[in-house]
């Protein structure tokens, strides 16, 4: 289960696109969008999934429970 | 808006916090006690002062770093720097507004290139636009690249341009040898504690290092690295000023621990701000009901400061967008759009001819102001008080009192006239709606001030100003305001000598904290 980004919460600020070590990350129509194909929640890289932990929103990066597990 | 209750919120418990921050002024030797003047405000108000010709060098037409240059000098911030890495209680990420002035707010954010074509067009603009600062609005250091790239773009098309930065310290160790290179003379750390157990109250969390810490270990390691940072950049000689958010019960007494801590690390200047807290801001601290200071009690806590350091007091805590001088806003003159479909031509020469006439005019300012000087200094009397001054640059009583978005407020004695704070205020006139109340948040505003000093002013405001025992001033029109309150003052004297009028405390006045309801 790969994480998404909640468009209406997301304030477009940019430091989830620099921390995600999968360029998962891209804006797409004013807000960031991630690529569920590229997104391994950060395992193997880091300890906690690095969008959720820059958001300045919480509840913003979430686990996307309608895909399958990384 | 209700002004009574927001006033009667601002105000209560203000006579106990001024007792609290007389008594750590005593447990505090360092600061403020150690008799003799100490420096009123930043750099020097008359001109070079006491201050090396290398610093001189780098402050006198910079309008943060110089309380004088900030009447002739203008400023840009460019919003490059969208991402944050730590989490204030002050700050709103989601909030933007065009009619909003503070810190961390934006209408529109740049790539470099935009910015540097931005900083172009108003430089052939404003030719008196000496200063290209980023400030965010979230941190440059947390966009070390979009920020570094900006500043080469603009160092390569303006090079008279000088560079300055706004961070909150966290990556700052690691860029001090880049901002070297670059040659950013002035960075600003905002620096709200130097104990992890106030910072906790301040800092929900930070993200450091591929990870998200939270309470007393988030902010042992963003005051840390703050620190580190502040004495590497006083080690290269680049100049530091230190931002302070003042936090009424949270951090207000330990802002004098603080100050000392970055004195003795090297920093040049120490702006202490109002917090700015309102529950439309969306802020932790606007939405728990957290007030910010009054308008006397940051005073307070900026003289007791002020000591051997050099304190900023006309700070109007811009917007990471905004264009022109401190006191005003003309970012709507350059969005995106019309910035792009400029034609701009940059023309050094000529911003070099128009700076040089703002220094003849400034030379005859501070000329005029030390002969009104001389004429005091006869004069002995312990009365010290405030005045209001309604200007639009350049150093001179210019503006309309209803007209006015601002207020200078000046602090007056035998010793001459120095600029100790601002006041926001709505436009008294705005085409009859509304005036009244308008008119009574202005006397809010300044009501701590004996006199206000206008350009011009209407009958029935002038009558209820009287009412409010403040005395409204026209006859120093279009003069300079040092000269013009010095000179005001000495007849304020003679008229209290030959009992004419009698001197009488002023009360507290409010510092604005809801949004400007007119576009700048």
């Amino acid at each position: 289960m790969p994480f998404k980004i909640i468009a209406s919460q997301c304030t477009s600020c940019s430091a989830c696109e620099q921390e995600c070590p999968n360029v998962a990350i891209s804006e797409k129509g004013g807000t960031f969008v991630i690529d569920p194909k590229k997104c391994t929640e950060c395992i193997g890289h880091f300890e906690e999934p690095q969008c959720v932990a820059v958001c300045p929103v919480d509840n913003t990066c979430v686990i996307d429970t309608s895909l399958p597990r990384y | 808006m209700d002004v009574s209750a927001l006033d009667e919120a601002s105000l209560a418990g203000s006579a106990v916090n001024i007792g609290e921050i007389m008594q750590a002024i005593a447990e505090h030797k360092g600061c403020g006690t150690s008799g003799g003047s100490g420096k009123a405000s930043c750099g020097s108000q008359a001109g070079q002062g006491e201050l090396p010709t290398e610093i001189w060098e780098k402050v006198k037409n910079h309008p943060c770093y110089s309380e004088e240059a900030h009447h002739h000098y203008a400023r840009m911030h460019v919003a490059v720097a969208p991402a944050c890495n730590i989490q204030c209680n002050y700050c709103n990420r989601k909030y933007d507004c065009a009619n909003e002035s503070r810190p961390g707010v934006v209408s529109e954010k740049l790539t470099p290139e935009q910015a540097a074509k931005k900083v172009l067009a108003v430089a052939s603009t404003i030719p008196q636009m000496t200063v290209l600062g980023i400030a965010g609005p979230g941190d440059p250091l947390a966009n070390p690249k979009k920020t570094f790239m900006t500043f080469e773009l603009v160092a390569r098309a303006a090079p008279d341009i000088k560079l300055c930065l706004s961070t909150n310290g966290l990556m700052l160790p690691d860029h001090v040898d880049t901002i070297a290179r670059f040659k950013i003379d002035h960075v600003t750390i905002t620096i709200n504690m130097v104990d992890p157990a106030i910072g906790a109250k301040i800092y929900p969390w930070i993200f450091y290092n591929h990870k998200r810490y939270t309470g007393l270990e988030a902010a042992k390691i963003l005051n840390d690295r703050q620190l580190q940072g502040l004495e590497m950049l006083t080690e290269r000689g680049i100049l530091c000023k230190i931002n302070s958010v003042m936090i009424p019960g949270i951090n207000d007494q330990h802002l004098v621990e603080v100050n000392k801590a970055v004195k003795s690390r090297g920093a040049f200047l120490h702006n202490i701000m109002p917090l700015i807290s309102a529950p439309e801001h969306g802020t932790v601290f606007g939405l728990n009901g957290q007030r910010g200071p009054t308008a006397q009690e940051l005073k307070a806590l900026q003289d007791v400061c002020k000591g051997e350091m050099n304190m900023m007091r006309h700070c109007r805590q811009c917007r990471a967008d905004a264009v022109g001088l401190l006191g005003e806003d003309r970012s709507a003159e350059f969005t995106t759009e019309k910035v792009m479909a400029m034609d701009v031509k940059y023309d050094l020469e000529m911003r070099k001819a128009y700076q040089a006439k703002v220094e003849e005019e400034r030379v005859a300012k501070v000329a005029a102001e030390q002969e009104e000087l001389a004429e005091l200094a006869s004069e002995m009397s312990g009365i010290k008080l405030l005045v209001a001054v309604a200007t639009k640059g350049s150093g001179l009583i210019n503006e309309h009192f209803g007209h006015a978005k601002e207020f200078q407020v000046y602090e007056l004695s035998t010793t001459g006239a120095k600029l100790v704070g601002h006041r926001r205020v709505d436009h008294y006139c705005r085409g009859g709606y509304g005036e009244e109340e308008s008119l009574a948040t202005i006397i809010h505003a300044i009501n701590d001030c004996h006199a206000v000093f206008v350009a011009k002013i209407g009958g029935c405001p002038k009558s209820n100003l009287l009412k409010a025992g403040i005395e409204p001033v026209d006859q120093y029109a279009h003069e300079f305001i040092e000269k013009s309150a010095i000179a005001w003052f000495k007849s304020y004297l003679e008229r209290v000598q030959s009992g004419e009028i009698q001197y009488v405390d002023r009360s507290e006045a409010a510092i604005r904290q809801s949004a400007l309801i007119s576009a700048a």
